[in-house]
């Protein structure tokens, strides 16, 4: 019993734990920073404390010897010490390292602004382009209102840091989308096929871009399509242009959804009551439906469809310029199919795949006609008129695929790598009074391989490395890009961005439907330097950015035969662009209310097509800004949104040939007036909130150009060149009222949700 | 001798194992009894640290992960700022460590009213970071969380104290309604009178909130 007794004592006193130890010391992190709110802990006990707001901590404990102190703070590495308690107050000062973490490391953002809800970098969300005053929920529309996008009105597409609209391209969910925007009638700018709806995430790049993208000079809109609907919903919309209904079914495991969309759009009546400048002698008229299925095939995997079909027809007549007796009639019919198929996939710990597929066939049917004052048609055989009456039929085709993986290494490096193969098929039937059916052809092999790497080097330093090659069967060359971007942390909120890369696009098909000669075709290429400073904070986003970029190899046209018909060309083009753009986005300084500014210098000068020598482009301007604002009033359950758009006026020119100099020059030039455009529009919800309402409604009212100022967008020269005329849109104003209806899904919690 | 051994032996390990469950009892109570005086972030991470410590020692007790789980959602509440969002950056990894520490939770008590009010408060912290976009997403998962809250145990006052928050906060317009909210918190007060937790350690917080916001009706 007596040898038991030191046990029992030995016992009891581990059981009582008489005796308490001081614990103290002080948290920092490695740059010297002291952390708060970090916890401190003897392992496998509940011993220990919390570090104060200096950092320290204190903690006292019964525990005795051999001991091990775990430190823990988010976004900081597990700290570990071993300890020996004896009875005497410990010191043990920690140093936290911070763990690489997405939401704290610096982001490579030269060149890009990016709309979406996952990243930090976002500027833009989708909310915000359906809301733009002046967009009328087209998304382009709504990226013009940022720096680098040029105010043309008289052409689609996005003319970027003094590129034309062919340099920028668009992708959906990876994969190149060929007619993004509906077929171009002359003068008159179109929308994009695509429902801002669609898209979860955007990005905008006006320079350098990753090289997971190619075959675009200046520009890449990067689209990233929704996954799941967030229930079974259906909709309906009526409008002064059309009507549309919809039906989204999601299944009760929510892990997949299937669904549906028509619209039909018909400007009849809204051309019976504002007053249109062109004779619009068949009103346009479109037919567009959708369908979509979305698949979760695991934890990690999506399967995604999107299909799209457009039948659309219009016919809009002019007075001809060059005779006041005669009208020129443009017809148009075109047909669109698109289709996307995506699927993404976790393969291991380390591994993702993204993979691509998509399909696009698209034909217009062009009627041009020269008619008299009575609409008849005219057959003159004498010139400037001989070419004028024309049919044109055109058929293009784009197969796609495409496989992006990626490898995550510790830290938040990342390594992708992939491979495209893209086949091109055009077709042109060109009929007019000398040219019975001229059929010409053209297609195109295109493969690409890229990789590129994220590297962290720090939580504040991280480089983006990459390249692609390229080949056309179609240019029979082939070509290397090479990309780089560094991003480096200069603040919490600050950082400052450099990207360098060579783009390459290869020459318009266009070149090789028109039965011209060519010789020594080159890719065109762009070299781009970029510098970009940031701070983004919750309530404000400042941007400032500098580029330089350099144009080598743009196809040049010319006329052997000594007209100002073309017919030859080649590479050996040239130009640069370079600016300064800034962009402010405040969403605090006045209460609701959320407003951005961005302004874009631009000095860039081509010599291309049949441009003599280098010279500023029509399609660019000195200075771009644009405000816009938003504020929602909860009382009257009303957005109010407002745009303002300014841009210096552009050059146009009238470029001859020279019979007696044998070039191209320049018979007359000059600067259009300066563009400005002010745009409002309204939605109300007037069933928002109301949870018994079986449905929810959105009207919309919007009109752009408010003010009425006049725009003039180049000007088109009679073909002596004695005459000009300016260029300038259909209508003064356009005016949009429409009611949007859904039914099982409150659309209004994200409005709500936005100004709570 | 033998048995007296064995016996004396039994005994100091029964006091030790009843020592110890009196000790995590004890801890526990301690730090429980903290929750309803906490009134700054800086408290509730104390709170959680604490509760962590005695979680990871025992690794077989649902409550501390639960209340530590707690202690980083407040921690986060308490800095978010619902009129402008934001603060991303600081409340999505507290919403993180909160959703890693409930699931350690709710993998010691699967199907606990009061988990499910902790996911509701996870949707409700992740929302608040960017309401306008996030809405969609976290909307249907709180309310979802909330929903199955109330059908595990429908006398749960933390239930209604958590629907009576919504309707508080959201304005009238968009179907809040501090009537409505005030109704909700009468009946999560009355809750709390007719709660029995199943002990001292059970969750029983949330009194003095639904007491705070019944004054704020004058």
């Amino acid at each position: 019993m007596i040898k038991l007794l030191p046990l029992i004592l030995l016992l009891l006193t581990w059981l009582c734990g008489s005796a308490q130890t001081t614990v103290s010391g002080k948290v920092k992190d490695a740059k010297g920073r002291v952390l708060a709110g970090a916890s401190i802990a003897i392992k496998d006990t509940y011993d220990g404390g919390t570090s104060d707001s200096t950092g320290i901590y204190r903690f006292q404990t019964s525990e005795k010897g051999d001991q091990t102190i775990l430190v823990t703070s988010i976004g900081f590495k597990l700290f570990e010490q071993k300890i020996n308690i004896t009875g005497n107050a410990i010191t043990v000062d920690v140093l936290l390292k911070e763990e690489p973490s997405e939401l704290k490391a610096v982001v490579i953002t030269a060149g890009s602004f990016e709309a979406s809800d996952t990243k930090r970098t976002t500027v833009l969300n989708p909310l915000d382009i359906v809301t733009t005053a002046s967009a009328n929920a087209d998304i382009t529309a709504a990226i013009k209102t940022l720096p680098g996008a040029q105010q043309v009105g008289e052409s689609e597409g996005l003319f970027v840091r003094g590129g034309t609209a062919q340099e920028t391209k668009v992708f959906i969910d990876g994969t190149l989308v060929n007619n993004f925007f509906f077929s171009s009638v002359p003068d008159i700018a179109q929308r994009g096929r695509f429902s801002p709806f669609l898209f979860k995430g955007t990005v905008f790049s006006s320079g350098g871009y990753s090289a997971l993208y190619g075959q675009a000079l200046s520009s890449a809109l990067i689209l990233e399509s929704i996954d799941l609907p967030e229930q079974t919903s259906a909709s309906l919309g009526i409008s002064t242009v059309g009507l549309n209904g919809g039906y989204q079914k999601l299944n009760k495991k929510k892990t997949a959804s299937w669904g549906v969309n028509y619209n039909y759009t018909n400007l009849i009546a809204y051309f019976a009551v504002i007053k249109q400048r062109v004779d619009n002698f068949h009103t346009p008229e479109f037919h567009n439906g959708e369908g979509n299925f979305r698949i979760k095939t695991s934890k990690t995997g999506m399967l995604k469809f999107y299909g799209y079909f457009n039948y659309n027809q219009l016919g809009v007549r002019r007075a001809d310029i060059d005779s006041a007796n005669l009208k020129n009639a443009f017809g148009l019919t075109n047909f669109n199919v698109y289709a996307n198929l995506s699927y993404r996939e976790k393969l291991s710990r380390n591994w993702r795949v993204n993979l691509g597929a998509s399909y696009s066939e698209n034909t217009d049917k062009i009627n041009n006609e020269l008619q008299n004052q009575d609409n008849v048609p005219q057959h003159i055989v004498d010139e400037p008129f001989g070419g004028k009456s024309f049919h044109v039929q055109s058929n293009g085709s784009l197969s796609q695929v495409k496989a992006v993986f990626e490898r995550k290494f510790p830290g938040l490096s990342v390594l992708r790598l992939g491979g495209e193969y893209l086949y091109f098929r055009d077709k042109n039937d060109f009929t007019n009074q000398f040219v019975p059916k001229s059929r010409t052809g053209t297609d195109d092999h295109f493969k690409a391989a890229f990789a590129e790497t994220d590297i962290y080097i720090t939580n504040d330093l991280a480089a983006k490395i990459g390249g692609r090659v390229e080949h056309s069967s179609q240019l029979e060359k082939a070509n290397i890009a090479p990309r780089l971007s560094l991003a480096y942390k200069l603040g919490d909120k600050t950082q400052a961005s450099l990207a360098y890369g060579v783009f390459y696009q290869k020459p318009e098909k266009d070149f090789y439907l028109r039965n011209y000669v060519y010789d020594n075709l080159a890719y065109t290429k762009a070299t781009h330097y970029i510098l970009n400073l940031q701070k983004v904070t919750k309530d404000y986003t400042l941007r400032f950015e500098a580029f330089y970029k350099k144009y080598n190899e743009l196809t040049k046209t010319f006329s052997t035969a000594g007209t100002n018909i073309i017919d030859s060309v080649g590479g050996g083009g040239f130009g640069h662009a370079k600016g300064i753009e800034i962009f402010w986005r405040d969403r605090k300084t006045f209460k609701n209310f959320d407003y951005w500014i961005s302004y874009s210098y631009l000095d860039t000068k081509r010599d291309y097509l049949n441009f003599p020598y280098a010279i500023q482009p029509n399609f660019a301007a000195n200075h771009t800004a644009s405000l816009i604002v938003k504020k929602f009033v909860t009382k009257l359950k009303t957005q109010f949104n407002g745009s303002y758009t300014f841009a210096s006026g552009r050059p146009y020119y009238n470029i001859r040939y020279n019979n007696s100099s044998n070039k191209f020059t320049i018979a007359d030039e000059g600067k259009t007036i300066p563009y400005h455009s002010m745009s409002f529009s309204v939605n109300y919800l007037p069933n928002i909130g109301n949870q018994k309402a079986k449905s929810f409604a959105v009207w919309v009212f919007s009109v752009n150009n408010v003010i009425g100022n006049n725009q003039i967008f180049g000007y088109n020269y009679s073909a002596n060149g004695m005459h000009k005329e300016p260029v300038v849109p259909t209508a003064k104003r356009f005016f949009f009222l429409g009611c949007f209806l859904s039914f099982g899904i409150d659309r209004s919690d994200e409005v709500i949700n936005s100004n709570l | 001798m033998k048995k007296i051994i064995t016996a004396i032996t039994f005994t100091v390990l029964t006091i030790a194992a009843s020592a110890q469950s009196e000790r995590y009892t004890k801890a526990m109570q301690t730090n429980v009894a903290s929750l309803d005086t906490l009134r700054s972030a800086e408290g509730w991470t104390t709170a959680a640290n604490a509760f962590q410590r005695i979680a990871d020692a025992e690794k077989t007790q649902w409550l501390p992960y639960y209340y530590a789980a707690l202690g980083n959602i407040m921690t986060g509440l308490m800095q978010s700022n619902p009129s402008s969002g934001g603060g991303g950056e600081k409340l999505d990894p507290l919403a993180n460590k909160a959703e890693e520490l409930l699931n350690k939770a709710e993998a010691l008590n699967k199907e606990n009213s009061d988990i499910y009010c902790l996911k509701k408060m996870i949707a409700t912290l992740r929302l608040t970071v960017d309401p306008m976009n996030r809405y969609m997403t976290y909307g249907p998962i709180g309310a979802e969380a909330l929903q199955k809250a109330k059908a595990l145990n429908p006398e749960n006052p933390r239930v209604y104290m958590l629907e009576g928050q919504d309707k508080f906060y959201t304005p009238e317009q968009f179907g809040g309604s501090k009537a409505e909210a005030k109704t909700l918190f009468e009946l999560s007060l009355k809750k709390f009178e007719t709660a029995k937790p199943e002990s001292d350690i059970h969750p029983h917080w949330g009194k003095s909130q639904v007491q705070y916001f019944l004054t704020q009706f004058n």
